[in-house]
């Protein structure tokens, strides 16, 4: 009988699925250009070049907003701004959750159980709330801004990775370096991390997500980023107007804010997925 | 046609490339037993699961036919081959715990696959469960299909996979090592039960297994398989007695060995004043959440002896080993290690104690951090006790290596480019660098196959004439005991059943518990099945 393919129920995925390739060109498109704003925006952020919700034209693509700037340009410096803070927030949130995190998943102990319950009420509050407490009495600087967020969201990756952490600790190896005298610091640097460092990356993907939201949402509700910085939230707010009269203006910022955050996501899904694809020689289950 | 099943220039291969399965022929006859035997890797379960046309994600059937009954598998559908699978060919895997949905009960997923089939209704097929249930000697068969898989034993557990294998009342069975998790007593009933199914339901079988002397007992005929391919194959009576290749002959010699040869000659000449004791434990108990797990344990260990922990799961064997490590907090009892006493937790014992007593484990796998390179896991523990570097630290790595047999060339590799024996290779490499007086081995052969456990059997033994180090040697193989042990401490429900040397404790069995462990060892005689029941 000649030799012939045979499809099985359960041919694997492949290796770079095109949900891939479309979240990472969305991704890197609006990101890229968002970072060169200052250079290939039509016009400076904050310049008045014609009338209030003014229909796209040749001279403003997207038409313009509620104060008669260009759309385009706004949508641009709006993502640099945005993407800035949040990248920053995330920066921090990862550092003092994964920091404190691990270390909670290493030691155990007491240590572990403070670091715990002081978490569990950080997020016993609706994170929301927490904010804007927060941001009303110490004002809405950036600097304010991005330690508020931060923090914050640095509860939510300090659980992730305190129970990564402690599934890679109680792994053999682990226990033979243990058994061998090795000090914390070894531990956690060269045992638990490069272990841990998947499922991590992976959580910094989507938190990521999750604070250029929040910064989004803080901003709509007027305590995020100020006039007159472009930012994605707030022009949304300013915008939301616009829909009454059957206009677009408050769908682009809303719009690339949605591009984002599902690109990452598709990003990190891939991520995830190659994370717990069986990988080794494991034929012989 | 008289053939069940016929494969025919089967091929399977993985993504990338790799063969798994290469140009194989099978054929099963009506009522017959296939045994399909080799190492892992030799694509025994793949040819397995071919038989229900299955692939596992990742691999393709490439080439080649399988006729059920004269129907091409290969030719069918999706929903052909669904309607097939369960109702003409049945698949019995190693784990029953796994097969079963905990959250579902027994007699629903027993039911499951007659009812989706549509050849019963769900009384009809609840009536056949409980029949079932019956032939398969489980308890209350009436009420045991109401209860969740965790409120039954593992044993009764197997049982209930295979009713729930046999539901559809399958033509062939492709049984996956279904006893390779199993104690050697409980494999004996597991084994009987299987055998007395397949004849009662006439049924032909494909019984896949790494052990030859489990599938001598079952099996009609053999096939024995190396790197996917058939390398020989025949009757049982013949492939055992007179086997045609190398390799098979190698299986054979390694499955043998047990059955000859007796106990390692004691370290010590008779008459010559005992050594000083290297380990001794006095009165130690160990236990879990108010439950005592280790009794009032006491033996000593000499240096440069092997002393060998024997028990079935559940003994306290390892328990005992995680106390000798200092891994259990709640042990009471008193530790002296050459002559200083040990302190229970391993926090609390000096550098130099840790250095002396190293570990290795059951599952090379998991025991090897897979970020690490082999020179990083063999080279900190070097630097860490001995403040190598650099030149020093390069060139003992390579010594290390080239002690437990392997190329220095390795150094530069990750473990997940290893063989799982060259990885249990590493992991005593790795114990070795800390120039111990003392290791525990525990369970160090039991993941490996036959011929690569061996191999380091015979590595344990050469290093400790080299070295003089002591072991202690934790297994439930009563074989890989009469090879290495000096002496012999046999352990049940947390208490010592017995200690003496391998030879006395082995050859003259004083306790009824070890005379059933000796018995239930598989041996490769056509009809040690049946004595062995015949003399319960």
């Amino acid at each position: 009988m000649k030799p012939r393919g045979m499809r099985t129920d359960t041919a694997g995925s492949p290796r770079r699925p095109w949900s891939l390739y479309i979240g990472a060109g969305g991704v890197i498109l609006l990101v890229g250009s968002a970072l060169l704003a200052p250079w290939i925006a039509p016009y400076a952020e904050g310049q008045f070049v014609g009338g209030v919700w003014d229909l796209p034209s040749a001279a403003s693509w997207l038409g313009t907003d509620n104060d008669g700037r260009d759309m385009l340009t706004r949508v641009l410096f709006g993502t640099r701004t945005t993407v800035s803070i949040a990248l920053l927030a995330t920066v921090l949130a990862l550092a003092v959750g994964i920091g404190f995190g691990v270390v909670a998943g290493a030691v155990g102990g007491w240590l572990d159980e403070l670091l715990s319950r002081c978490v569990d009420i950080l997020l016993a509050i609706p994170v929301l709330i927490s904010a804007l407490i927060v941001l009303s009495v110490l004002g809405t600087s950036t600097p304010v801004l991005i330690g508020t967020i931060g923090l914050l969201e640095a509860t939510r990756v300090y659980v992730v990775a305190r129970a990564v952490a402690r599934s890679v600790n109680v792994q053999p190896f682990v226990q033979v370096a243990r058994l061998r005298g090795e000090a914390l610091p070894w531990i956690i640097g060269r045992e638990l991390l490069p272990n841990a460092a998947g499922p991590l990356i992976a959580e910094g993907g989507l938190r990521f997500c999750f604070i250029f939201l929040f910064i989004a949402s803080l901003s709509f509700l007027g305590l995020g980023i100020q006039p007159p910085t472009a930012d994605l939230g707030s022009m949304v707010r300013e915008n939301a107007q616009a829909i009454n009269f059957g206009l677009m203006a408050p769908l682009y910022p809303a719009a690339a804010i949605a591009l984002l955050t599902a690109g990452i996501n598709l990003v990190v899904d891939w991520l995830l997925a190659a994370q717990s694809r069986p990988h080794g020689h494991g034929i012989e289950l | 046609m008289s053939d069940v099943l016929r494969m025919e220039g089967l091929r399977v291969e993985a993504r990338g490339g790799r063969v798994l399965v290469d140009d194989v022929d099978l054929s099963l006859s009506k009522g017959e037993v296939l045994g399909l035997i080799g190492e892992s890797g030799a694509g025994k379960s793949t040819l397995g699961l071919a038989a229900l046309a299955y692939a596992r994600p990742g691999c393709r059937i490439t080439g080649g036919s399988i006729l059920l009954g004269g129907v091409d598998l290969c030719a069918l559908d999706a929903a052909g081959r669904r309607a097939i699978r369960g109702t003409r060919v049945a698949y019995l895997a190693q784990s029953a715990a796994a097969a079963f949905n905990p959250a579902i009960r027994i007699g629903a997923q027993v039911c499951e696959g007659p009812i989706r089939h549509g050849l019963m209704s769900p009384k009809a097929a609840q009536a056949h469960a409980v029949e079932l249930f019956t032939a398969l000697d489980l308890p209350q068969p009436q009420e045991f299909g109401s209860r969740y898989p965790h409120q039954v034993s593992g044993g009764q557990l197997q049982r209930a996979m295979t009713a729930m294998a046999i539901a559809c009342r399958p033509e062939v069975l492709v049984l996956d090592e279904p006893t390779t998790a199993l104690d050697v007593t409980t494999q004996i009933d597991v084994l009987v039960m299987l055998k007395r199914i397949i004849a009662r339901y006439d049924m032909s079988a494909l019984y896949v297994s790494h052990d030859l002397a489990v599938i001598a007992q079952i099996a009609d005929r053999i096939m024995v398989l190396r790197h996917g391919r058939c390398v020989e194959s025949g009757p049982t009576a013949q492939v055992l007695s007179a086997p045609r290749t190398d390799y098979a002959r190698a299986l054979i010699a390694e499955r043998r060995a047990p059955e000859s040869v007796t106990g390692v000659s004691t370290a010590n000449a008779p008459g010559a004043p005992p050594p000083p004791p290297l380990l001794e434990v006095h009165d130690l108990h160990v236990g879990h959440a108010g439950q005592p797990i280790v009794k009032a344990v006491a033996f000593t260990l000499a240096r440069g002896e092997t002393l060998a922990i024997v028990g079935e799961s559940g003994s306290g064997k390892t328990t005992l080993a995680n106390a000798i490590c200092g891994q259990t907090a709640a042990s009471v009892g008193r530790l002296h290690f050459a002559g200083e006493p040990l302190a229970a937790h391993f926090s609390a014992r000096g550098r130099e104690q840790l250095r002396r007593i190293q570990l290795v484990l059951q599952s090379p796998d998991i025991a090897l951090n897979p970020r690490h390179s082999i020179d990083l896991i063999l080279g900190r523990p070097l630097r860490f006790y001995f403040g190598l570097r650099d030149t020093a630290l390069r060139s003992r790595v390579a010594e290390l290596l080239l002690l437990v047999g392997l190329n220095p060339d390795l150094a530069s590799r990750t473990p997940g480019q290893l063989s799982g024996g060259q990885k249990q290779r590493i992991c005593i490499a790795r114990a070795l660098a800390a120039r111990p007086d003392l290791i525990v081995c525990d369970e160090i052969t039991s993941a490996l196959d036959p011929l690569v456990a061996e191999d380091i059997l015979v590595l344990l033994r050469r290093l400790q004439a080299e070295l003089g180090t002591a072991y202690l040697f934790i297994t439930h193989d009563l074989g890989s005991v009469r090879r290495i042990a000096d002496r012999v401490l046999v352990m049940r429900q947390g208490s010592i059943v017995t200690l003496g040397s391998t030879a006395d404790v082995l050859t003259r069995p004083a306790h009824p518990y070890l005379r059933k462990l000796l018995a239930s060892q598989p041996q490769m005689r056509a009809g040690w099945l049946e004595e062995v029941l015949a003399a319960r």
